[in-house]
């Protein structure tokens, strides 16, 4: 019923867009104009900052680029303007990978600061080229025709305009509801999570800085085929500073505030534009103070933007998910080596941090189908051993071999695809991120839609890996918290989550880092049940745990660690009559 | 090229990287005490320079002006904190001492000095007029939002730098400045010649950096601003002041500001909007240090420099494009000698 309303309600406004353009004069059509293609751009920011936590000041640059590429050839070489877009496309994707594959790497503020650098060096660019009509720019720049029609007026490019913007907002929404936009939404808060399920933050970061590139380069190509004159200065860093407050003040991290950020920004900047003049002369500054300082307050008292504030306000309580699962997800599952083989082996490991040995020549092995626990007092080296074999760390010496490969020094995702899966000591998972997405991310390997697949709606296994991740929250209990937030969940809750998303992966081997922590009895009860169930599959387990009762009943091996070295393994009731064991835990009380 | 060209660019060069690595010093220590990333610095440094033009013309700076209104607000945003936590007396007097009487101290002196100062004068007033343009807009700014990431202090201070570009073009007009000489006579040395002023700006880059690296190494106040930007929740839980340490990077660092748009103001014509540029190239320079270390940050500030004077040689239409391009390159060489590793200022959120 609600999504019917929605869909007349959708299909109403775009009548309505449709129509405007024989209502409205010239002049508030151009304005509808400038709103659609900064809203383009605003779009690529909200993929980029708003999902994928980069920050960007240069997005006018790529328009430009976009903007001057077309220009060029069609006032040059008498192209037509599809051509130009084509070539728009081709050499903005081309500089963007250049950028981005250099700066790309940079964590934090490095990455922003680089896009005012080379934001101001394209732009100026631009106005030392002599082919380009250095500062005055180009003009005479022929009109798109559209089925030999020229669009010449604004009431006509309108159209083109908004149908792009249109499609651009659909296909931006479902990419990030699809497996690549899934990976993308994680990658806020750094790559060590992605890494852990397989994803190539590097590949992630670089895909969308292109994309929201070529969104920007499309904006310019509509932009100097509707204006019909280009000069540098509409695309200095200033305009890109416009198009990030469009993104922000819009709400970053949500497509429709692209579109509320645009509108909001130009119908303010053409309202101060006729405003201030009655007040002063000195218009002109006012207009970039005022501009600025409204700017600063709604950082400072809104930094989340219009959209998100807004939807908080209607938001009502997420919906549940009373559709079962209708069939067994067909989704191929991997082969498991035989019970007992040996799965993985650790070999005189050493991780040295400066001065501090955290590992010291671990050794040790695990055979496929069984538990073993690595036990140790705080500081023992057990989560940097964990990070060592897991591929975030590299050993300063050593060797590591998993499944027949040495993955000593090999990526994240290299050793995640071979059947690793993994929980962390402290738990990282997307907070604003619905619980069922969460655990999703864990199944991103085992499916291969790529962006345009995403975008166009074209993954059909995506409804399959939603099954498989229902049904992995439904084997640690939370199956009725799916659509809830993860950060609304209880810390317990919250591993209990973090395992279900390495089951989702299908593991070869599972590594738990404290699972038990913060679970109640009941709960830990229910774990050790599951774990039991896992093992009995064949599934293999590597567990850090302090909680000695729950391990008792269910390591079948257990590794002592004390000061980075092994002091001690056995079976868990040797590792309990151990001398050295009770030393390193009581200080030699016991 | 012959060897006197090369001396030439190398002395221009040189010049023009110690301004810049007086910006880039400023800069770092700001970032280093409050995780700021300062974009309009360079704006107070045209500030102080365009008021030390004005002094000359014999004509009031808009600065006065602007540094009254700041002052009513930061007394008054303090004044509404202040009412809410029902703060005493002696407190009361303080917000009144810093925000109001302090900072209006030199603009008072300004109104009310003979038009006929000596250059020395007019250059110590310039400067304290511009001094509190900084912790004052710390107070407005940025302390309502001391907490907030690295990336929203760095888009607030992009759009403050638009704010203070406008009320610079309304203080000072659209005209450029250049003022007088502060020393006429050139160093003579066999067959060169370097300029005095030139001398003075590395001699004050060096002193600043040297002194910076003590401050923030050896000294208990420095540490405590350290402390403050890398974990300011257990900078406080030390007993540091985290709002006041702010304030304190936000002093100096203007003064930094102040003193090199005075000390470059006799060398170029100085527009209501040089500042950024300069303060950018500062920038650029910063990031090839790495943003934290001192002398790592005039290193990378006198390679800009160089990059600059030499670019300006052969290309100079090109030269910002260059100067600003080299940023690539600058981070690719950081990158491959940091190796592949993660970086390390990479924020893992729970």
């Amino acid at each position: 019923m609600k999504s019917q309303h929605l869909k007349y309600a959708v299909a109403g406004l775009i009548l309505a867009a449709a129509l405007l353009p024989l209502i409205l004069g010239t002049f508030a059509t151009t304005l509808l104009n400038y709103i659609g293609i900064a809203t383009l751009v605003a779009l690529g920011l909200v993929l980029l900052t708003g999902s994928g936590g980069m920050t960007s000041f240069g997005q006018a640059a790529f328009v430009g680029i976009g903007a001057y590429t077309s220009a060029y050839l069609t006032i040059t070489f008498q192209l037509s303007p599809w051509v130009g877009l084509l070539a728009a496309l081709t050499i903005t994707a081309m500089v963007s990978a250049a950028i981005g594959y250099a700066t790309l790497h940079l964590g934090g503020h490095y990455l922003p600061i680089t896009t005012i650098a080379w934001g101001l060096a394209i732009c100026l660019l631009f106005g030392n080229f002599e082919a380009l009509g250095r500062h005055g720019g180009l003009t005479h720049i022929p009109p798109i025709g559209l089925f030999g029609f020229p669009l010449e007026r604004m009431d006509q490019i309108y159209y083109l305009i908004w149908a792009t913007v249109l499609g651009a907002i659909v296909a931006a929404k479902n990419l990030l509801e699809s497996r690549e936009g899934r990976a993308i939404r994680a990658l806020r808060g750094g790559g060590v999570l992605v890494g852990s399920f397989g994803v190539d933050a590097f590949r992630s970061k670089l895909a969308l800085f292109i994309i929201s590139a070529l969104l920007a380069a499309v904006a310019g190509w509509l932009y100097a085929h509707m204006q019909r004159f280009i000069s540098p200065s509409t695309f200095d860093l200033r305009s890109g500073i416009e198009y990030l407050l469009m993104a922000v003040l819009g709400g970053a991290g949500y497509v429709s505030g692209a579109v509320v950020g645009a509108i909001v920004v130009i119908l303010a900047k053409n309202w101060l534009q006729d405003l201030l003049p009655l007040l002063t002369s000195n218009s002109g500054n006012l207009e970039t103070i005022t501009f600025g300082l409204l700017f600063i307050l709604l950082l400072q008292y809104s930094p989340e933007g219009i959209v998100p504030s807004i939807l908080r306000r209607l938001r009502s309580k997420p919906g549940s998910i009373s559709r079962c699962p209708a069939s067994d997800p067909a989704l191929p599952g991997r082969q498991l080596p035989a019970q007992g083989s040996r799965l993985l082996t650790v070999e005189r490991v050493t991780k040295r941090f400066g001065g501090l040995t955290a590992v010291d020549g671990v050794s040790f092995e695990v055979d496929a189908g069984t538990i073993l626990a690595l036990i140790g007092p705080n500081g023992a080296g057990k989560s940097t051993t964990f990070n060592l074999i897991a591929g975030v760390i590299e050993p300063t010496a050593g060797r590591i071999m998993f499944s027949g490969h040495d993955i000593t020094g090999a990526s994240q995702p290299t050793i995640a695809a071979l059947g690793l899966a993994r929980t962390f000591q402290h738990v990282k998972l997307r907070p604003a991120m619905s619980v069922l997405e969460n655990v999703m991310l864990g199944a991103y390997l085992r499916t291969d839609a790529g962006f345009l697949k995403g975008a166009l709606r074209l993954d059909k296994d995506d409804a399959l890996v939603r099954e498989l991740a229902l049904r992995s929250l439904a084997d640690v209990g939370l199956r009725d918290k799916a659509l809830e937030p993860a950060g609304s969940l209880a810390l317990g809750q919250q591993r209990l989550v973090e395992i279900a998303r390495s089951l989702a992966a299908d593991p070869v081997l599972i590594m738990l880092d404290e699972p038990a922590a913060g679970l109640r009895h009941a709960e830990k009860q229910a774990l050790s049940v599951l774990l039991q169930g896992l093992r009995a599959r064949g599934v293999t387990i590597l567990l850090v745990e302090h909680d000695m009762p729950f391990l008792m009943g269910l390591a079948d091996r257990v590794v002592v660690l004390d000061f980075g070295r092994k002091i001690a393994e056995g079976l868990p009731a040797e590792i309990r009559a151990d001398v050295k064991v009770q030393e390193a835990y009581l200080g030699g009380v016991a | 090229m012959d060897f006197d060209i090369a001396m030439l660019i190398a002395q221009d060069g040189i010049s023009n990287g110690a301004i810049y690595a007086m910006m880039a010093l400023g800069m770092v220590l700001v970032f280093n005490s409050t995780r700021i990333i300062f974009v309009p610095f360079g704006d107070l440094a045209a500030y102080a320079a365009l008021t030390l033009g004005f002094f000359q013309l014999h004509q009031r700076p808009g600065t006065i002006w602007l540094v009254l209104v700041l002052a009513l607000i930061a007394f008054a945003v303090e004044a509404v904190e202040l009412f809410n936590r029902k703060a005493g007396r002696r407190i009361w007097r303080a917000a009144a001492l810093n925000c109001i009487v302090l900072p209006c101290l030199p603009c008072a002196l300004a109104l009310i000095a003979p038009p006929d100062l000596p250059l020395a004068a007019q250059s110590a007033l310039a400067v304290a007029i511009v001094l509190p343009i900084g912790p004052l807009l710390y107070r407005i700014i940025y302390k309502p939002v001391a907490n907030a990431s690295v990336l929203l202090l760095l888009t607030i201070s992009v759009a403050l730098h638009f704010a203070l570009s406008g009320v610079a073009l309304l203080c000072f007009g659209p005209e450029g400045l250049r003022t007088q000489a502060f020393l006429e006579n050139d160093l003579e040395l066999g067959r060169f010649t370097i300029s005095s002023q030139m001398l003075m700006m590395v001699i004050a880059a060096a002193a600043l950096s040297v002194g910076l690296y003590f401050f923030f190494d050896r000294t208990i106040p420095g540490k405590a601003l350290k402390a403050t930007a890398m974990n300011r929740n257990g900078a406080r839980l030390m007993g540091i002041r985290t709002h006041s340490a702010g304030a304190t990077a936000f002093l100096i660092a203007t003064a930094i500001a102040a003193i090199t748009g005075v000390l470059i103001s006799p060398t170029t014509t100085f527009y209501y909007d040089s500042g950024f540029m300069t303060g950018l190239k500062g920038f650029v320079g910063a990031t090839f240090g790495g943003f934290v270390g001192y002398p790592a940050a005039v290193v990378g500030a006198l390679v800009i420099g160089v990059i600059e004077s030499v670019s300006s040689f052969y290309a100079s239409a090109l030269k910002e494009v260059i100067v600003f391009a080299s940023i690539i390159p600058i981070v690719l060489l950081r990158w491959i000698a940091a190796g592949s590793a993660a970086p390390a200022d990479e924020v893992e959120e729970g």
